[in-house]
Parts: structure tokens; sequence; C-alpha cells
């Protein structure tokens, strides 16, 4: 009995002593901290992908709550909602940014990009790219190992096995640009994110001379400037040989669409602007038009 | 016998099939591509343009700045065109396209076999030559041969090392050369040597290629050159320039940014010892080199000179051709060499050899789980520990990599090599140096700009 | 074009060495070993090691198959090897039901719940031991006496081992019959029987390049210097030369020094590491066999120093090339 007894006290006594040492320790080593960034955090979305040019959420909140002007600061991830309500706590103006999703811009899929060689090393997109040009003859295009499927936390990108590009899902990308830094090849942009995941981009960046894109991959970008002819809102422009469509003044209109030659501009969530009949060339292309407006997403690919 | 203190492996040599094939030369070829860029530092500048008519020997690009070298013209004939053409790794470069018409030479060239031994230049004299003939480092790294000679300010030199160890299994360019070339590439050490004021050069050359070292100590004691050859204990990578300094001298050189001249040596490669002679003596610029065409399925392995532009291709059907089924072409040799894509791309300044792999060893060993059995720090020669770079690469701690040294890696493979889970461990350390470089490079601008 | 090309980085040379080729050499070099133990002890050493080696393998497959779900792992042979040491470290009069807890330990807990070969901080087949030592004192510490298969030249011991038998007072070191020690005709657990043996494997772990030589020069040498110094300090005698001797032979030492300490996954990296490491193992055994409650502490000493081991390995660095350290 009193060697339970005596147990029971000493540890009584010891747990009181740590309590009591603990106090201390924790009221000599506290560190003064703006609660107000507690508060932040929680409304951050937490993802800690590094979107916002922070280390994490924590960082960026501390940010948001002791900058004067926060004007600088945005959360791709949590967009513009998040923002603002940050900006109504902390009693700032939130800085308007219109919504923006990762979109990979290559279009050599297997069938268009024909293999010419095997890679055995380590499947990293980055030590191919440092290497050589890649399975295929085109230096510009996707190689598909996936470094951008590592470094995306959202789940919202992936290779697909049939085609070797990566693939976003534009429902799940927060376009906090993690893709876009991982791309060796420079290929993800992140554009304006139209309803219903509308897009209209050309879908290749080789700055190869058009006789050898064309020789490389069917559907990449070969810089004839049709597409810069037919633009009304002179959103695309025609340089190093490959052409590009400016997202923010772009206003979907597709002309550009049907006067591509090899297919290269990609339009996805619309139906394609019907085929003049005044060239009866085009006819083949004519039938896509037919397609229920799912099966837009691979328009490119049917021409 | 000497070695180096620290790490290295043995790979087997492979030498036997092309060791005892004595150097012939390759037919010429009808069309040649010259790359600018063949050596480290800034591309050469065209003085050619589509059209002109070039001699043998002519120059047809001029070095850019200091750290670049000169490119001459190996064939006499037209230049078709100036243009990005696709090199070995599918990568487009600028090359010079020259169509041939029979090989007339500019008359400047002495193209005797007399060999010639009296130099009367002074040191700036001779360096200038170096620098007209376009030379370059033939071991493969291709550093221009002017800028090692010119000795920067606060240092001296103490030792030239004539690299004639050619550690890379398989390649045998440089036991031919000296084996065939002896004299000449002697009497261009000695010219090295007056460039540099050093008082005597040491060759080293590895232990499997004893027939070289006596060639060579026997011309040294008939013709009475001050120069040593020293023997050394096979060993990978015996031929690293600060392997071969630590194993002749004892001396080792510090970790980047110090160059091998802060202990007091310049290492110069055998064969570019030789083009030296044909430079100064001959007035023969960099236009041909001996390439090694081996491999354990090539009908016919050889050693062959070969005017720089020629296509591998050629060189590869004068060996007998590609061998059935899956190959790995590798321009240079299996430790360190580059794999081709483009078997048509032009032999260059700095390749030593074509090593073609095939069957079972055109593919990298299957992949496990690192054991942590310690064999990659024990071959690193420069000290490292590769099992923990190649971690820290795969979670992108640069920051952590640079204080574990990855500066010092010199990528020559030991540790991919000895690795029993065939882990690719340079692969890894190969990307963590690139990026860790590029922000100690990055920090440096932007520490200068804020001066 | 006829051929296909394939690209890598360099380097594009393998040497022979594989994870299966090291673990086979390991196998061979305790063959020695066993088979002295089968003269000695009679075909029921066959019949544990059998039994430990089966279990392993078998945890293994299992775990491997229906908890991880990943890809065999058996053709990388470590587990024969920690069936191999577990039974090694087993009297050969063991039930058998023993030595398959022992496995499921080894396998199942020490090695797999980390994430299999590669990831265990601590070595399976001492972890098996000591759990099996804990949990069953009784069997695991009384051995069977030995059959003189070999002649008569037997010396035989009934039951405890020398170091037992030296902890208890029954023995003096001066009066162990260290001939006998050596050649394996002492009680003890299966592989623990002849120093020679073990030597031998050791030599051949050397010789394959399997192992370096740091980390059992540094154990067995710290043990030698460690008694060397007590038994000075004890007044000297016959014991100056006796004690160290002893200890080198008797019980755990030169299995733990030459194939336990030396297992690639929980020991250290660099040589410097190495040596720290195994001096460390020889202190804190001959602490144990000295002073300690049981009268052999190798097992405890080495997974204590696994424990270290990371780090060893986060601050002992080895020797960079062309760094100066006297400079600073």
């Amino acid at each position: 009995m009193t060697v339970l007894f005596s147990t029971i006290l000493t540890l009584c006594v010891l747990g009181i002593l740590a309590a009591v040492i603990l106090y201390f320790v924790a009221q000599k080593f506290k560190v003064e901290e703006d609660p107000r960034i507690d508060e932040v955090e929680k409304m951050l979305p937490g993802a800690n992908c590094g979107g916002c040019g922070f280390a994490g959420c924590r960082a960026m909140a501390e940010a948001m709550v002791t900058r004067e002007d926060i004007s600088a600061l945005f959360c791709p991830v949590g967009g513009a909602e998040c923002m603002k309500k940050m900006a109504t706590y902390l009693g700032k103006v939130a800085p308007e940014k219109e919504p923006t999703v990762a979109t990979v811009r290559c279009g050599g899929v297997c069938s268009k990009r024909p293999r010419t060689n095997e890679y055995n090393g380590t499947k990293k997109c980055s030590m191919a790219a440092a290497f050589y040009v890649g399975e295929t003859a085109c230096a510009y295009g996707c190689l598909g190992y996936g470094d951008c499927v590592d470094a995306c936390q959202f789940d919202a990108i992936k290779v697909n096995p049939e085609t070797g590009i990566a693939e976003v899902d534009a429902d799940k990308c927060t376009a906090c640009g993690a893709c876009v830094k991982a791309c060796p090849k420079g290929i993800i942009e992140l554009r304006k994110k139209w309803p219903k995941n509308r897009a209209v981009y050309v879908s290749c960046v080789s700055k190869d001379k058009g006789a050898v894109t064309m020789k490389a991959c069917k559907a990449g970008c070969i810089g004839c400037g049709k597409c810069a002819k037919v633009c009304a809102f002179g959103a695309i422009t025609v340089e190093n040989g490959v052409a590009y469509i400016d997202s923010q003044k772009c206003k979907l209109c597709r002309k550009c669409v049907n006067e591509c030659p090899t297919g290269a501009i990609v339009l996805k969530g619309m139906d394609p602007l019907p085929k003049e009949p005044k060239a009866p060339a085009a006819k083949p292309a004519a039938t896509t038009e037919a397609k229920p407006a799912e099966k837009n997403e691979s328009v490119n690919e049917q021409k | 016998m000497k070695t180096f203190p620290i790490g290295g492996v043995h790979p087997s040599d492979n030498k036997k099939w092309s060791c005892n094939k004595a150097i012939e030369t390759l037919a010429l070829p009808d069309v040649v591509n010259i790359p600018l860029g063949q050596h480290i530092g800034a591309p050469a500048t065209a003085k050619v343009a589509k059209g002109d008519k070039v001699l043998t020997g002519q120059l047809i690009a001029e070095a850019t700045g200091f750290m670049s070298a000169n490119i001459h013209s190996p064939i006499s004939g037209t230049v078709t065109a100036v243009d990005l053409q696709p090199n070995a790794q599918g990568l487009r470069q600028m090359m010079i396209t020259i169509k041939r018409e029979g090989d007339e030479w500019i008359p400047e060239i002495d193209r005797t076999a007399e060999v010639k031994r009296e130099c009367e230049l002074d040191s700036a004299a001779i360096i200038a030559k170096i620098k007209d003939a376009g030379i370059v480092g033939m071991g493969g790294a291709t550093f221009p041969t002017h800028v090692k000679l010119s000795i920067p300010n606060g240092c001296k030199a103490e030792f030239l090392i004539i690299n004639g160890v050619e550690c890379e299994p398989y390649l045998t360019s440089d036991h031919r050369t000296m084996l065939e070339r002896g004299e000449e590439l002697l009497v261009g050490v000695e010219i090295l040597n007056k460039a540099l004021g050093v008082e005597k050069a040491i060759i080293g050359v590895e232990n499997n290629k004893p027939d070289a070292i006596a060639s060579l100590t026997g011309i040294i004691k008939e013709k009475k050159f001050a120069i040593e050859v020293e023997p050394l204990k096979v060993q990978y990578p015996q031929g690293g320039e600060k392997q071969l300094i630590a194993a002749v001298t004892g001396r080792e050189v510090p970790p980047p940014p110090a160059l091998p001249i802060h202990v007091g040596a310049v290492v110069c490669n055998a064969s570019t010892a030789l083009a030296v002679y044909e430079a100064v003596q001959k007035n023969k610029p960099l236009i041909e080199r001996v390439v090694t065409v081996t491999g354990k399925d090539v009908k016919n392995p050889c050693n062959l000179l070969t005017r720089m532009g020629t296509p591998i291709s050629q060189l590869l059907e004068m060996a007998g051709g590609l061998p059935e089924g899956d190959v790995k072409v590798v321009n240079g040799g299996p430790m360190m060499g580059r794999a081709m894509v483009n078997v048509d791309s032009p032999v260059t300044k700095g390749c030593s050899g074509i090593t073609v792999f095939s069957g079972e060893e055109v593919r990298r060993v299957p992949t496990s789980e690192c054991i942590k059995c310690a064999k990659c720090v024990a071959a690193c020669p420069m000290g490292l520990e590769p099992y923990l770079l190649q971690r820290l690469a795969a979670k992108q701690m640069w920051d952590e990599m640079e204080t574990e040294r990855i500066p010092d890696c010199i990528e020559c493979g030991c540790c991919q090599y000895t690795c029993p889970a065939g882990i690719a461990l340079l692969d890894y350390v190969r990307l963590g140096k690139q990026t860790v470089m590029g922000i100690i490079r990055a920090r440096a601008a932007a520490a200068a700009a804020k001066k | 074009m006829a051929n296909k090309f394939i690209i890598a980085t360099a380097p594009h040379m393998h040497s022979p060495l594989s994870t299966q080729s090291l673990m086979r050499d390991v196998i061979v070099a305790l063959m020695p070993a066993l088979v002295v133990s089968a003269l000695v002890y009679g075909l029921s050493v066959l019949y544990v090691t059998a039994i430990a080696v089966v279990s392993c393998v078998l945890v293994e497959f299992l775990i491997q198959k229906y908890l991880i779900k990943g890809a065999s792992t058996l053709g990388n042979l470590s587990a024969v090897v920690t069936g191999l040491l577990l039974a090694f470290n087993l009297p050969a009069n063991i039930p058998w039901w023993i030595i398959v807890i022992g496995a499921v330990v080894a396998i199942g807990v020490a090695k797999m719940t980390f994430g299999g070969l590669g990831h265990n901080p601590f070595n399976p087949a001492l972890v098996g031991r000591v759990f099996l030592l804990i949990a069953y004192p009784v069997q695991m510490t009384s051995f069977p006496e030995i059959e003189p298969v070999v002649g008569g030249i037997v010396d035989t011991f009934s039951g405890a081992t020398p170091l037992a038998a030296v902890k208890s007072g029954a023995l003096s070191v001066v009066d162990a019959n260290l001939g006998s020690m050596f050649g394996g005709f002492t009680g003890g657990s299966m592989g623990e029987l002849s120093a020679a043996a073990l030597l031998a494997g050791g030599l051949y772990m050397l010789w394959r390049r399997v192992i370096t030589w740091h980390i059992p020069v540094a154990v067995l040498g710290s043990m030698a210097a460690f008694a060397f110094i007590v038994a000075l300090m004890q007044g000297g005698g016959a014991e100056l030369y006796a004690l160290p001797a002893f200890h080198l032979m008797a019980g755990g030492a030169m299995l733990g020094a030459i194939f336990m300490a030396t297992d690639y996954v929980t020991s250290p990296m660099t040589p410097k590491g190495m040596l720290i490491y195994g001096v460390g193992i020889g202190v804190i055994t001959m602490i144990i066999r000295l002073w300690g409650a049981y009268p052999e502490g190798m097992s405890f000493a080495i997974l204590l120093m696994n424990a270290v081991t990371p780090l060893i390995n986060k601050y002992v660095k080895p020797r960079r090339f062309g760094v100066i350290t006297a400079k600073k």
C-alpha cells in the first residue's frame, strides 16, 4: 500500500513540477504575433502551393497583415473571392484579378509526332531536356515524363498515356503556376479562364522554321501567319516562326481556328465556326462541324 | 605506382578490340558540317558565306572573344550553307556546310612527314600560333588551349602534365597517337614547356598501355627530351584533370573556383600536344583528329584519322556498320560520353571516340531501393556522398546540396557505375549541379549588379 | 532506319554488382560457420536454419504482396540473409514456434514496417533476437550439450556458455579453453561457435569487397583494447592477454563484428563514421559484458549504435578532395 501511495505521490509531484517549468518557459519564450495572421491563414486555402510567391500560406497571411498595400498579393488558389474575404477582414482593398487556367501548348500527340528514339535515362523532363532533343524530333514539344504532374498539388494535370502529352483538368486547376515553373520546355501558360472552360489557343511553341516543324510534327505551328490576318482584335502575333494568341485580347471569335492549315489552333468548349462555302478544298474539315459539342476538345486532332 | 588519393572504380577497360589497330586515314567526306560551337566558351563567328570557295586549312570561323577558338576548313570546296543543323543530340546548332571539291590545301601548311624539332619562337608567339590554329583540349572537355596556357597574374606554372591516361574504357585514340606519333608528340610537349616556361614535363600514362610507355621512354632516352613518363596504376577517373594532378604531383586542387594553375599545374591532353606540334612547326590548324570507333558488336573496331566535320555515320560504316537491333551510339567513352540521336552529326574537336553498345548493354540495369551500402561514397573521387546528393536533388533541396559541395562534382559517373541497386545517381546529381550552379551564378550576378 | 537508338545519360557501363550478388556473397560467407555448427550440434542446426530462412522469406513475401502490394522483393535475397543471421543467434534446440515468432518480429516489425530493405533503422535479425531473448529468456539461453560428432577432441561445456560461466564466476578467463573457442567446440548460439569459421567468412567478404575492414576492425579492436585496459587496472598478470583474447572469441563478438554490425542499411556511410560506429559497439559491448546484467551485450550494442547511425551520417563527412581542413 505504501508503495502504491508513494508512487502516486511522486508522479503527482513530478507532474506539477513539469507544469510549472513549462509555464515559465512558455512565458519567457513567448513570441508576440498579430492574432490576425492566424485568422487570415485560416481563410487561405491551406494548400501551401507557393502560387502566391511565398513559401506557404502562413507567409502569405503575414504579408497580407503586415503590408499596407496588398495590390501585389494574390492567392491564385482561393481566387478573387478569398482575396475579397481577407481584404474585408483586414479593412484593405483587394486586388482585382481575372481567373486563369494552366494550358499545355503542345499538340504533338504520338500519331502526329513520331518517336525517333527511346529515352532510357531517368524519366524526368528536366533531365531529358538538359540532355537532348527528346524522343521526337521536336525540341520544343511536351516530353511527357510529368515534371508538371509532380509539381501539381491539386491533381489537376496528368500525362495522357495515349497522347504522351500533359493534360490539364480545368475544373481542378487553381492556376498556382507550379507546373509553369516545372516545365523545362516552357509549354504551359496561365491563360484567361473563360466560362465553361472555353478556350482558343495555339497548341505549339516550336520556334523552328516551318519546314523543320512540319517534318518533326504534323500538328505544329509553322508560322504561316494566316491566323493573324483574320484576327479582328489584333490578338494574334507571329514571332520566331510561331503564332501566339493573347488571351486578354482574344474574344473567342474562332475565325483563326478554321484558317490554321495544321490544326495547331485548338478550340475548346465551343463549336467551330461553319466553314465558308468558297473553299471547297476544306470540305473534309466541314465534317467536324457536325460533331456534338462534347467532342470538340479533339477538333485539332481530327484535321 | 602512383594513383589519385580518393575513390575510383575499375571498369573493364575493353580496349583490346582497338588498341592493336594502327591508325587508318578515313576517306575524305563529300560534305562536312562544321559546328561553330565545338569548344567551351562563345561559339566562333562565321567568316564565310554561302557560295564561298574555301581551301583545306583556311580560317572559316573566328574566335569570338578570349574564351573561344578559331575554326578552319577541313576540306576544300564550296560553302553551301551556314545554317542551323541538328547536332548529335538532335538540337539545332549553327553549322557551316561545305561540299568537297578535291583536296587543295592552303600553301602555308607544311605537309611533309619530316619531324622538325627546333623552335625559335618565344612563349607569346607560340601561344599566338596555338590560338590561330584553333586548338582546344582534345580529351573531350574542349577547353581552348591558348586560354589554358595564358597563366593568370599571380600564378606560376611549375608542372606541365600531359594526359596520356585515357582512363575511359574502350577508347584507344590517345594510346595509338602516343605509340605512332611519339616523337612529334614529344616535340609538342617541348613546345608547350617553352610556352609555359617550365623546365620539365610529365606524361601520365596508365599502366595498361605498356607499349606506349616503352615507346615514349625509348624516344626520350634516344633523342634526349627533358620529359618524364610516369606510369600510373589503372583506375578510373585517372584522366580527370584534378585526379591526374593529384596522382602525379600529390597536390590537390582546391574546390571551385580554384583552377589547376593554383597548385602550379597545367594539364594538356596527349593528342592536344601533337596538335600543338603540328600548329607551331607545320602551320597546320586543328582540322583532323584520331577517333576510335569501337564496341563489343562492332565488326571492325578501328582508330581513324578523320577530318573534322565528317559525318559519324561514315566512321561507323568504316568500322563495319551498326549491329542489328537496338543500339546506343555514344559520342565519347562509356563513362562520360553522350548518347547520340543523330549519327549523321559531324566529328568535332572533342570527339575522341564513338562507342557502340548493343544487345544487353544497351539499356540500364533495373533499379531497386538504396541499401546504403556506401559503395558510391567509397567510389566518389571527389569525396562526396552521391546517395545523399541524389536524395536532396529528388527533393529539390538546392541549398542543402550546395552545403554538401555539389559544385565539386566532376560528373565522372563512378557512383552510378558502382551502385548495386542500379540507381541513376548521376542523373540526379547532374540535375542538382546544374541547378545549384545556376543559383550560384545568379547570386554572383546579383552581387555584381549591387556594386 | 533499321536501328532504334537508345538514349541515356552517362555512364553507359555498370559494374557487375547488384543487391542480389552482394547478398549472395554474404550467404556464401555464412556457410563455414553453419557447417561448423552442424558438425558440432548435429542436424538440428539445419532444421532450425531452414525454419528461420523459410519463415523470414514467407513473412516478407506475404507482407510485400498483401500489405504493401508491391512487386516481390525476394529476389534481392535479403530475407534469406536475415533468416540465416536470425538462426545463427538461436540455440540449436529451440522450439520451432519461437523461430517463427522471431522471423515475424525480424521481418514484419523491424524491416517491412519501415518500408522494406533499405529503410529499416535497426538490424532486423538482431531485433528478432533481442525480442526473443526478452520474451523467452529460458529457451534462448539454455544451450544443448555438445554432441561430439567429430572425434573425441571436444571439450564439452554443458549448457552455459563461457561468457555466462565467467559472469557467474564459475570460470576464470585464464582457464577458458581458447583453442576450443576458436575452433568452435564450446557452447553457444548456433552461429557463434567458431571464431575461425566466422573469420573465414569475413575474409571472403573482404576479398569480394562486400564489406570494408573498418567496422569489424573497429569493433574487435576496441573490444580488445577495452579488455586490455580493464585487465591492466585489475592488476594485470595472466589476465592481461587472456581477457582480450577471451572476449574476442566468446559469445557473439565475431558474428556481431563481421556480419551484424556491417549490415549495410543500418551502418554509417563514411569510413570515418564506420570507425566511430565500430568503436561505439565495441565499448558498449564490453561495458554490458563486464558490468551489465546480461552475460552478452553485442546485440544491444549494435542496436544502440544503429540508432546513432543517422546522426553519424549527418555529421561525419568523407574527406573532400582538395579541402584542407588544417588551414581553418
